[in-house]
């Protein structure tokens, strides 16, 4: 049995590392002969996996990024060593109740994540989480 | 990293031109910036991304912030040139039922002209 190809990336919680992490993927998105879009959707919800990873674990250790490479997906885990939290807990940001209320602007990520992957998975607990998406690529690209 | 380029009034339009990642820290410039110009008595701001291709969704809140604090004085927050995946986080998000979206700041000055 034959071992998946994955690029593995180390991030130390500073300032745009999420950067890093896009460069990455736009260069393994190339390889699997993923669209432009995809691959831009690929980075938009990295991006906000890394900034989830990054503040609200409240991790000061590094994160975690594996690309899992194959002939017609592209695999992502973002792994922190945070304080974990619990997936059904989370609401659905609505726009028009963030307008003219004092509901808090933010907390897109995880929804912004699930509306650009084809699929999304967590495992958290209080030593951390793993959250897994798979972007697939279509028959003609 | 990223900044805003150029700031200048067409008309009755802030137009707020960026460059690079719309993040916390180029949301919080806008901010700044647009805040001035409401100080001035404007109320119309246009926002060109045409050089910023990438976005994260706290410098998109920050630009929530702003929609509210325009709907306040009757204003109004437009954006141009965005990159697809830039429009299609807006949209996502929410922010393309409060803003118009234009292709070019060319058709947006004359549209708000």
């Amino acid at each position: 049995m034959s071992k998946t190809p994955t690029v593995e990336l180390k991030l130390p919680v500073l300032k745009n590392m999420e950067l890093v992490a896009t460069q990455t993927s736009e260069v393994v998105s190339k390889h699997i002969g993923l669209s432009d879009d995809k691959s831009a959707e690929i980075s938009m919800a990295l991006i906000e996996a890394c900034i989830n990873a990054f503040e609200h674990s409240e991790t000061k250790l590094e994160i975690y990024i594996h690309f899992m490479i194959s002939d017609d997906e592209l695999t992502i885990k973002v792994i922190d060593k945070g304080k974990g939290f619990d997936a059904s807990k989370i609401k659905i940001p609505e726009i028009d109740n963030k307008i003219n209320t004092s509901e808090r602007k933010r907390g897109w990520g995880i929804m912004l994540i699930k509306e650009l992957m084809d699929s999304v998975d967590f495992e958290s607990n209080d030593k951390g989480t793993t959250l897994t998406m798979v972007k697939k690529k279509e028959k003609n690209e | 990293m990223s900044k805003v380029t150029n700031t200048n009034v067409e008309g009755n339009v802030v137009v707020i031109a960026t460059e690079g990642y719309l993040n916390k820290d180029l949301g919080e410039e806008i901010q700044k910036i647009a805040q001035e110009h409401i100080d001035g008595g404007n109320k119309i701001f246009l926002i060109n991304l045409k050089s910023s291709n990438i976005v994260n969704s706290i410098g998109a809140s920050i630009l929530i912030e702003l929609i509210e604090q325009l709907q306040d004085i009757d204003g109004h927050l437009v954006f141009c040139d965005l990159a697809p995946i830039i429009e299609k986080t807006f949209k996502i998000m929410g922010l393309t039922k409060y803003c118009t979206v234009y292709p070019s700041q060319e058709e947006a000055i004359t549209a708000l002209a």
